[in-house]
């Protein structure tokens, strides 16, 4: 069973300098993705991104991913 | 015609357009029960395509817009999301707006 922490190391190996914290049961999953590289891409892109980094694990071992991403910046906003 | 071109007539010929597991009122999974109620909920008037009825418009519709996920929806013949950005663009009034000028362009 895919655990949170295997889509988080998978996520953040594969797409540089992001961040992940995550959540989930094994089939549903949540994430937020924090990564510099996001800035000047639309929303589209930066899920094209995170899917991108998980490859062919999306069409097998995860069957459900809800995703939020930010850059650093937005992230430091929201937080404030 | 190939299954590239099935799904542009699709997507151009309707307006507002959500590729989707099961219909509407019966939806197969939660993601795309969820962009349903959403749609609905801007009052939206959208057609719908049940991947699950047809297995090369499941897997051709994601390679048709780089997204390995359903739901897909499509407006003016454009990708605007799957569910998580239908929701944000929702809950930020984007997703009002996009469906809004959808309709505008036809008066």
């Amino acid at each position: 069973m895919v655990t949170p922490e295997n889509i988080k190391v998978w996520i953040e190996e594969n797409l540089a300098n992001s961040t992940v914290e995550i959540d989930g049961d094994g089939h549903h999953f949540n994430a937020v993705i924090v990564c510099p590289d996001f800035a000047g891409k639309n929303r589209i892109q930066q899920h094209q991104m995170v899917y991108g980094a998980l490859g062919d694990r999306m069409k097998a071992e995860i069957h459900a991913l809800s995703m939020k991403t930010l850059t650093p910046e937005q992230r430091d906003q929201s937080e404030a | 015609m190939n299954i590239t071109e099935q799904i542009k007539e699709l997507v151009e010929t309707n307006d507002v357009v959500l590729f989707m597991k099961g219909s509407p009122d019966f939806p197969q999974c939660g993601f795309s029960g969820r962009a349903t109620q959403i749609l609905r909920s801007c009052g939206a008037r959208f057609a719908s395509v049940d991947v699950l009825q047809n297995q090369d418009i499941r897997e051709g519709i994601k390679q048709y817009s780089s997204w390995p996920t359903i739901p897909q929806l499509y407006v003016k013949g454009e990708f605007v999301g799957g569910s998580d950005i239908l929701m944000e663009m929702y809950e930020n009034g984007e997703l009002q707006e996009t469906l809004q000028s959808s309709e505008k362009v036809d008066n």
